[in-house]
């Protein structure tokens, strides 16, 4: 019994250690819940207005995670629910939750005026920040983050169809995630705690 | 004591329900806005007790209510008014968060988290015919999750 049990672990050692190795091949010692971006060009940086018509641009945020959602103040699904979810994550990480830091981009400028968006994002956390540019810009920011949205009339007013990804910054600024909607705050804060280790 | 309220505006909107259309109405909310803010949702349970259809709702508040169905497609979120939700015999049909709502659009005012909002559902039987069903709905915080419980904060 015992010379097996050795064995088995003797076995478990040296299979761990292939896969160590096999890992610090590969360079990709660290999986994450979300859609892993290391190395993506894209995104490299933001040039929004906040609503105190500060611009903000990801340096201001250096030393943070940065959690990056777009969306429109009237929609009533997953807006809301994405921004519950990332004051969630920042609640699961505990004390590190000063280290990640949300934007809200609207894909809405046109309804989406600075005081909206302002008390829109305090009704989720105080600290997380909207941000807006103009049409263009709006359209430039969304472009650059492989982000789709449009404007679809419904009744007298419209709505907007847009990408429903929340985009994680490492906190030197580098993107770093993509995460699903479905993915649950839980997997969210795991994949962020990573990101805020000290390399 | 506002939840003693609740309870009793939810518990007479039940009875009205199940008094008229055979439609119960359960859990319905609606969520809060910010000033200014021009559109929200409202979610519920329905139980039809007979083959139904959910095919319009109305409220005092706006005249633009719509019911809307929420889609993800390749992680984009689409919004789309739908022309009826399927309520089959005594299945219980969600409309929450990730799936149907009732849109409320252009509104005048802020809804308040505690007011509660007035609505009415037009239900049409199988046999075509067409009968309201009043409902109360409290209006939740603007984070409230889509479980009817949230503990949040």
């Amino acid at each position: 019994m015992n010379h097996t049990l050795t064995r088995r672990t003797l076995l478990t050692v040296t299979a761990l250690g292939a896969i160590a190795l096999t890992a610090c091949e590969r360079k990709t010692p660290v999986t994450y819940h979300g859609i892993d971006l290391t190395g993506a060009t894209y995104a490299t940086d933001i040039r929004l207005s906040d609503p105190d018509g500060k611009e903000r641009t990801l340096a201001d945020f250096r030393g943070k995670a940065i959690l990056i959602f777009f969306g429109f103040t009237q929609c009533p699904d997953v807006c809301p629910t994405a921004l519950t979810r990332a004051a969630e994550v920042k609640r699961l990480l505990g004390p590190d939750g000063e280290r990640l830091q949300t934007l809200f981009i609207t894909v809405d400028p046109e309804r989406d005026t600075p005081e909206v968006l302002k008390a829109y994002t305090a009704a989720f956390d105080p600290s997380f920040i909207g941000l807006y540019g103009d049409l263009e810009r709006t359209a430039q920011t969304a472009k650059d983050f492989k982000v789709y949205y449009k404007k679809v009339p419904t009744g007298a007013t419209y709505t907007m169809d847009h990408t429903s990804l929340s985009y994680v910054y490492d906190p030197q600024g580098k993107l770093r995630l993509a995460l699903r909607h479905e993915q649950p705050a839980q997997d969210c804060a795991e994949d962020i705690r990573k990101l805020l280790k000290p390399a | 004591m506002k939840l003693v309220i609740r309870t009793a505006i939810v518990a007479a909107s039940l009875l009205a329900a199940a008094a008229q259309a055979q439609v119960t109405v359960k859990d319905a909310w609606v969520r809060a806005t910010v000033p200014q803010q021009k559109a929200t949702g409202a979610f519920m349970q329905l139980q039809a007790a007979k083959n139904s259809k959910l095919v319009s709702a109305s409220s005092p508040l706006t005249p633009a209510v719509e019911v809307h169905e929420m889609v993800m497609q390749d992680n984009v979120m689409k919004m789309r008014q739908v022309p009826s939700v399927e309520l089959p015999a005594g299945k219980t049909v969600e409309l929450k968060p990730g799936g149907y709502h009732v849109m409320l659009m252009d509104l005048k005012q802020q809804v308040k988290e505690g007011d509660n909002v007035p609505l009415t559902l037009v239900i049409e039987g199988a046999d075509g015919k067409r009968e309201s069903v009043e409902v109360k709905a409290p209006v939740r915080a603007l984070n409230a999750s889509a479980q009817p419980a949230s503990h949040k904060h």
